[in-house]
């Protein structure tokens, strides 16, 4: 074009990063969860999905607020305390061609959502569940949520006694099939995992520290800025190559797992932790309870399964999403109930 | 013809039951629960439906896998009433824990059919006993111990049918239909129909009155019950996902709507087009259900009151963010865990006002299995139509007994999707307000997630929202948006389904019901009228909001005697802040509320002390 110079940077759809962006947040300024909203905008513009066939879920709390501060263009369903798993399974279920993010929070999640949080991990049903993980309950002025650490401190001197709820273990053992924990404050990680979420086809859990400037980033938090950057233990490096990207990468073979993922992409997690293999479940769920024992906070991916079939898979569900079936496929015709009529005469 | 085997003479026993009851009366098997005596109930009572004779099945069952009693009521009668008869004449009595009880509880001239180790037969001397040794002809005809159970269940259908003059060839081809396509089933089954027809011929002397006979009004009929019949009528709107947790007594419900979606909704290539999925609990079969119906699909679920309490808050969530969803109430006995076989009509008033803050729902109230059918089919439609969450309050006298019933006739309209923009429309248009409305009818339009436009996408809330569905703490604009859904619920009550006149002959007393105690009350209006020489009219409630229709009907009578199954008269209540206040006046309530389905009777009796006692205090 002539006027190439008014010409925003567009992405392999064509489309530019505003096309991505939501509306301006309401949180607290320097709010790790609008941190992460920043990188679900790239992570999207960059793997160019189409807005529209996004959908944004959440439940209740800072956290599920967020949908409405990044891709204005996707339909959101903001619902009830602790139920996002439930609207978007239904969401899903009727349409399962869409991409869908899930945004929770550590309350939303651990406590008021648990019932429903670990029956969707099992489902393994095609998602990307965020829990945006600042230990506390922000809305209703900072009293601890079930993933606050022993030992952590509230503003108040109050000290949390409660073993903490490690959702990444959770979501390991119970059929999530991509878990990974990131921290609001690395924007190349968090991007990384979320452009290979993305990719992955089934329940991707994807736990973020994400502090609270107001109730929960003083000394004696370990859900602090502070705090992450002393001891955030990346157990793997992770690299993304989409499937579009024809870039070559100089990971010498050894020291890098490599994964292929459903759409042809590549994720590339050079070990940092010895041996650490993302596809061996026991080993990574002890791994993490170690960890909780040393005071480490691990991130990074802990495990993927590429083979299981998602919950859709399982149900057998035609191509097309069945809340837009047409009534000659949804409706059975007269003979149908003619039949029925004379079985119970 | 069975009949012919009895000589005129036989009839007159010891208790000089001289005049024939044919086709009048109400038989009681007593059994114990997870002992199969369902198949052999079932059997019964389809004979009598093959003789036919208009019937009726009550199942009165606890609370219990095996072991407690459970008692089967069939009702023949040739007036077509269908409703719990209040005093069984027959009994057969083959639980040895309650069978004093039941004997005792017979009415004088009743008649008792008794395992004769039992030795029930000197507990009374007016009603007749027939004593057989069930045990001792089980094991002659089955040597299989484990099948010993089952067997003896289909002796005293033979016993019963021979008794009854119940011909032995409509047994025959009633089981045959049953075990179509088990021959060694229905051989096993109607031997032993045959060995309790043979004993009772051979050693019983009839001498009680009740006889059934051959009528002709069941032809073209069907027998089916009201959780059959709403799943039928789910899969015939289109369902496509239905989640659910089980529950007593609904979780036939969806039983019977996976059944027909398996049988019907499956593709050529094997693909199905519908997705049940059993949930953890209520809280998500509800959010499952909501979100489906937010991105499209005909979604379902069936509860009961428990489950109906849990769905509360996101109730309210498809009431303010116009999300639809059906949800089936097949209503047990409360409050609380309550007794949970036993019926009730007592979630009217919490599922009409479910959750918290002005939240209201529309409430469909079908009569009978065919309205189950019909108001399953309209509740999809109602829910696309207006956006909302739709309840279909039936009742486990409805949804788990048989009933009789005119065959379903298919759906003359196609489905009606509601008010949902394509993405052409989108373009036509340059965009849209998701809660403005444009039309006048409080409706606003709707985007699906997925449709490919740029203007396409809404954010969905349960905080106060603007028409562009943007959050808003504004007075101004939270009130416009309840006042359009105080009037959307107001345009309902004309697109809800219609009440139904049973009786508008002029009278000046009226009577309004809904769901299942339509057939005691229209069996209690003929009583009313031959004992008493009262004439009365009765208009039946099948929705809320309230149709005009039922302002008119109170408006033109009277007194209105408002009869209902629960202790608090919740439609009465209901209708109560709907009716002008002169109108209010009239109503007097009729109750029944101790788990049994309402039986004519009662209400006759209540209706006596309330109507000539107010008579006299004039």
């Amino acid at each position: 074009m002539a006027t190439a110079v008014v010409s925003p940077k567009v992405n392999h759809i064509g489309l530019p990063i505003l096309e991505y962006r939501g509306g301006k947040s309401t949180l607290c300024a320097g709010c790790g969860h609008n941190a992460i909203s920043e990188r679900i905008v790239d992570a999207l513009y960059e793997m160019g999905v189409e807005p529209e066939r996004v959908m944004k879920m959440s439940g209740i709390g800072c956290s599920s607020k967020s949908p409405a501060y990044f891709l204005n263009r996707a339909h959101s369903f903001n619902s009830v305390h602790g139920r996002m798993p439930a609207v978007s399974t239904g969401a899903i279920l009727a349409n399962h061609t869409m991409t869908t993010i899930g945004v929770s929070g550590d309350g939303d999640t651990a406590s008021i959502g648990m019932g429903q949080f670990v029956h969707l991990l099992r489902r393994n049903l095609p998602m990307i569940y965020i829990i945006e993980n600042n230990g506390v309950y922000g809305l209703t002025k900072g009293q601890f949520s079930a993933t606050a650490d022993l030992g952590s401190k509230l503003k108040t001197g109050v000290v949390n006694e409660l073993p903490p709820i490690d959702t990444c273990a959770m979501a390991i053992q119970l059929g999530a099939t991509f878990v990974a924990r990131s921290f609001s404050g690395d924007k190349k990680q968090l991007l990384s995992v979320l452009k290979a979420a993305i990719a992955h086809k089934g329940t991707v859990l994807l736990d973020v520290i994400s502090p609270c400037v107001t109730f929960n980033d003083h000394e004696g938090s370990t859900k602090s800025y502070k705090f992450m950057q002393e001891n955030d233990e990346p157990i793997n490096e992770i690299g993304f190559v989409a499937s579009f990207d024809e870039i070559e990468v100089d990971y010498s073979s050894g020291e890098v797992y490599e994964v292929e993922m459903h759409d042809g992409s590549n994720l590339r997690l050079r070990k940092l932790l010895e041996d650490y293999d993302p596809t061996d479940k026991p080993n990574a769920v002890r791994t993490l309870m170690e960890a909780h024992d040393k005071d480490e906070i691990l991130t990074g991916v802990f495990y993927i399964n590429t083979e299981k079939p998602t919950f859709i898979d399982q149900l057998g569900l035609v191509d097309e999403p069945l809340g837009t079936l047409p009534e000659s496929l949804t409706r059975p015709p007269k003979e149908a109930l003619e039949a029925l009529m004379a079985a119970l005469k | 013809m069975a009949t012919a085997d009895l000589a005129l003479g036989q009839l007159e026993g010891e208790h000089g039951a001289k005049k024939r009851i044919v086709n009048d009366f109400s038989i009681n098997v007593a059994t114990v629960n997870g002992s199969g005596s369902q198949s052999a109930n079932s059997v019964l009572l389809k004979s009598i439906f093959g003789m036919g004779v208009p019937v009726s099945g009550k199942n009165l069952f606890p609370s219990n896998i095996a072991g407690q009693p459970t008692w089967f009521l069939i009702r023949a009668s040739k007036d077509g009433y269908v409703a719990r008869k209040h005093q069984a004449e027959v009994l057969i009595a083959l639980n040895p824990e309650t069978a004093q009880a039941d004997v005792l509880a017979l009415p004088s001239g009743g008649v008792a059919i008794c395992e004769e180790s039992l030795k029930l037969n000197q507990l009374r001397r007016d009603i007749v006993f027939y004593d057989v040794p069930f045990d001792k002809i089980t094991a002659s005809i089955c040597p299989e111990a484990k099948l010993r159970k089952l067997v003896k269940n289909m002796i005293y259908v033979g016993v019963a049918a021979q008794l009854l003059a119940i011909d032995l060839g409509v047994v025959e081809a009633g089981l045959r239909r049953q075990f179509a396509k088990k021959q060694k089933v229905f051989d096993l089954n109607f031997g032993a129909v045959k060995a309790g027809y043979d004993y009772a011929r051979a050693n019983l002397f009839k001498s009680d009155p009740y006889f059934i006979e051959p009528m002709d009004k069941t032809a073209g009929k069907i027998i089916i019950d009201g959780n059959a019949a709403c799943g039928m009528g789910a899969v015939f709107a289109g369902v496509t996902v239905v989640a659910w947790y089980p529950i007593t007594p609904s979780t036939s419900v969806v039983e019977a709507t996976t059944d027909l979606l398996k049988n019907l909704r499956v593709t050529p290539e094997g693909k199905a087009t519908f997705a049940v999925i059993q949930a953890e609990d209520e809280l998500a079969a509800i959010g499952m259900v909501l979100g489906a119906g937010w991105a499209g699909a005909r979604s379902m679920t069936a509860t009961s009151g428990p489950g109906i309490s849990l769905m509360a808050e996101f109730s309210g969530l498809g009431y303010f963010a116009e999300i639809p969803g059906v949800i089936f109430d097949v209503q047990r006995t409360g409050p609380s865990t309550g007794m949970p076989t036993r019926t009730q009509q007592s979630d009217l008033l919490s599922v009409a006002f479910l959750s918290h803050g002005d939240t209201k729902h529309i409430v469909l109230l079908p009569g009978s299995v065919k309205e189950c059918f019909e108001l399953s089919m309209a509740a999809f439609d109602l829910a696309e139509r207006m956006q909302t969450p739709v309840f279909v309050l039936t009742d486990l006298d409805l949804g788990m007994n048989n009933w009789m019933s005119e065959p379903f006739g298919y759906p003359e309209k196609p489905l009606d999707r509601g008010k949902v923009l394509t993405a052409e429309d989108l373009e036509r248009l340059g965009g849209f307000a998701r809660y403005r409305d444009v039309d006048g009818d409080a409706i606003g339009w709707r985007t699906l997630p997925g449709t490919r436009h740029p203007k396409a996408a809404y954010f969905t809330r349960g905080t106060g929202h603007t028409d562009t569905a943007a959050y808003t703490e504004k007075p101004e604009e939270y009130q416009a948006l309840m006042e359009r859904l105080a009037l959307k619920f107001e345009k309902a009550r004309e697109l809800v389904p219609a009440p139904v006149v049973v009786r508008d002959t002029g009278a000046q007393i009226g009577f309004l019901a809904f769901g299942s105690t339509d057939c005691a009350l229209t069996e209690s209006l003929d009583q009313i009228s031959k004992r008493y020489n009262v004439q009365t009219d009765y208009l039946r409630i099948r929705a809320y909001p309230f149709a005009q229709a039922i302002r008119e009907f109170v408006a033109r009578h009277e007194r209105v005697y408002v009869v209902e199954q629960n202790r608090d008269a919740q439609l009465a209540s209901l209708l109560k802040l709907d009716l002008p206040a002169d109108q209010v006046v009239k109503l007097r309530s009729i109750l029944h509320y101790n788990g049994l389905p309402v039986d004519a009777e009662s209400i006759t009796e209540q209706f006596a002390v309330k109507e000539f006692s107010h008579q006299e205090s004039l």
